[in-house]
């Protein structure tokens, strides 16, 4: 197939929590995932990462609303599709991981009835999903993830965090999906287990092809796991590169003060950076580029006009006096 | 300034839990360490290896199943009612939640106000005056413009800010911080760790810092425990031992650490 898997042009949600107050949440997002990549997307909290995943997986609720914008998957326009045609796209694309294998799973329901319930709520014409099959199906599934059958018998409360989010993963595969939507799959596992959950899920990305979308406030797990990182500040992308070029270097500011907050334990002097201040008030419509305020490089134009992400370095950035700079060394090049 | 710093020790404490169905959990196991005066020293592990209940035992809201907690002279699983509360007077705790750990019905200055009544018995007037200045001291400025705030009005960040500016009220003389960033955005962890190592070095006083995150150890402090299972498998000078690391353990949780920047 020629093109992106999944194309967003123009995405825009705002939260309408009360009466007359609007959460710009995601802002003017363009995105392409193209298929069989691993793509990562970092911000702080609150940034609109998370909204951006339910918006492109189509799981917003109120108060949030997708205002503007397309969404192309596999062709099709799944921005304003619902009911029966919406369920199709889902059964046939692509699903999302929760970050709390907890809130994910039924308390009162065994692993087993999960399965169960995704396998016959998408059922196509024709499958009969007995108990016998759900089982069968959902060991296999479970032995994908590195559980062992007799997980299927179990509730969630007897299972430890990192056997949740295995179950949760687990589930997502079980439509075999193309794209895959990973919203903070290890944030409240300790870092041992959250390493094996990672080796699992990137294993499980180069062995079945899918395309996953990896959504974390960690930048670190973002750049060991994905090709590409997007960074996203006050509900705008400010960054696009591929994840090696980040080490080496970022073009936005952001970014590499987020990269500055990052440092190796074992090191002879270790540094840490924190970038003070913290990110605007999403319910103010303030002009110019959203960073300004904790940005050491804010000029005069930064305050009056929010920068487009322009292409710079091998990806993109959204940031005024970078791109200048770019210009001029290019043009000192010439 | 804390009246006097004193040595706290662990000596070979135990401690385990009945659970329903597993039998007896022994969630501490024979571990003896110090914390001399001004020390500032780590305890690592991932869940489960006993950091936080370590946390309560060193408070005294547990009880060892055998072996001792001293402070001093005091002898702290042997406290009650008001031997624990003159002992809190001296030993504070962080916690790792700061959404959990304030009252959401309370101000800011309420909240920072109560141990300088409680603890201190001042007047209504330098309770005031005690209040904008651990408010300055922890970077909450302007004062006045905090202290009348409820927490859903503020950042986590600025949350974990009162929560230490509450424990440093008293003037105690250990702090035990139990995750006190995990909760944290990475971009405001370190300023939040430079607060804490800032204060520890301005009044002297010890810290126990509790964590999983070796990066923020080592910033942090200078001594380190390695918890593994209940049991201390490492102890040292931090750097020293996050760069030799010698026990399996050990290296399994740095390795764990998502790093792409280390070497």
């Amino acid at each position: 197939m020629s093109g992106p898997l999944l194309s967003a042009r123009s995405v825009d949600v705002v939260y309408e929590p009360a009466r007359g107050l609007r959460i710009w949440s995601v802002r003017d997002v363009d995105l392409d995932l193209a298929e069989g990549e691993f793509v990562g997307l970092v911000g702080e909290s609150g940034c609109g990462k998370s909204t951006l995943g339910y918006a492109l997986t189509r799981m917003l609720r109120p108060p949030a609303r997708l205002t503007g914008g397309r969404i192309e998957f596999a062709g099709v326009d799944i921005a304003y599709l619902s009911g029966e045609q919406l369920r199709q796209q889902r059964r046939d694309g692509f699903a999302l991981v929760l970050q709390s294998g907890m809130n994910a799973l039924n308390p009162v329901r065994c692993v087993e009835h999960h399965f169960g319930d995704v396998l016959r709520a998408h059922a196509r014409a024709g499958e009969n999903w007995s108990r016998a099959k759900v089982r069968q199906r959902g060991a296999d599934l479970l032995d994908k993830v590195k559980l062992p059958s007799d997980v299927l018998r179990r509730y969630p409360h007897e299972l430890s965090g990192g056997m949740r989010q295995r179950v949760a993963i687990a589930l997502a595969l079980a439509l075999q999906p193309r794209l895959i939507v990973f919203d903070e799959p290890t944030t409240a596992l300790d870092v041992v287990v959250q390493r094996a959950v990672m080796e699992t899920i990137q294993e499980l990305q180069r062995a079945n092809g899918f395309t996953a979308l990896l959504i974390s406030h960690d930048l670190g797990v973002v750049l060991e796991a994905t090709d590409r990182v997007l960074v996203m500040y006050a509900g705008r992308i400010v960054e696009d590169q591929p994840a090696g070029d980040l080490l080496t270097g970022a073009h936005h500011p952001y970014t590499e003060a987020l990269l500055r907050c990052y440092a190796d334990p074992r090191a002879d002097e270790v540094t840490l950076g924190g970038i003070a201040g913290s990110p605007p008030d999403l319910s103010l419509d303030e002009p110019g580029c959203p960073f300004t305020p904790r940005c050491p490089e804010a000029e005069d134009v930064c305050r009056q006009l929010d920068p487009p992400l322009e292409p710079l370095g091998r990806g993109a950035a959204a940031c005024h006096v970078r791109a200048r700079l770019a210009t001029k060394g290019a043009a000192h090049a010439g | 300034m804390p009246a006097e710093v004193k040595p706290l020790t662990l000596d070979h404490v135990t401690k385990t839990f009945r659970t329903r169905g597993r039998g007896r959990v022994t969630a501490v196991d024979d571990v003896s360490f110090t914390i001399e005066p001004g020390a500032a020293v780590a305890l690592v592990g991932a869940s489960g290896s006993g950091k936080s209940t370590i946390a309560g035992l060193v408070t005294g809201a547990q009880r060892p199943t055998a072996g001792t907690v001293t402070y001093g002279d005091t002898v702290v699983d042997r406290l009650r009612a008001g031997g624990l509360r003159r002992y809190h007077h001296d030993v504070q705790i962080v916690f790792q939640d700061p959404y959990g750990a304030l009252n959401p019905l309370h101000t800011v200055g309420y909240t920072i106000a109560r141990p300088c009544r409680n603890f201190l018995g001042m007047s209504a007037r330098e309770t005031d005056q005690r209040v904008r200045q651990l408010l300055e001291q922890v970077g909450l400025t302007p004062a006045a413009q905090f202290a009348p705030k409820l927490p859903h009005q503020l950042s986590g960040g600025q949350r974990q800010r009162v929560v230490i500016a509450r424990a440093l009220a008293c003037n105690p003389g250990l702090v035990v911080a139990d995750e006190p960033v995990s909760m944290l955005d990475v971009s405001l962890r370190a300023g939040v760790l430079r607060l804490l190592a800032d204060l520890r070095e301005s009044r002297g006083l010890s810290l126990l810092y509790i964590t999983h995150d070796l990066l923020s150890a080592r910033v942090v402090t200078d001594q380190i425990l390695v918890l593994h299972d209940g049991r201390v498998v490492e102890s040292g000078g931090t750097k020293q031992v996050l760069q030799h690391p010698t026990d399996p353990y050990t290296v399994r949780l740095l390795d764990a650490i998502p790093n792409p920047f280390a070497a």
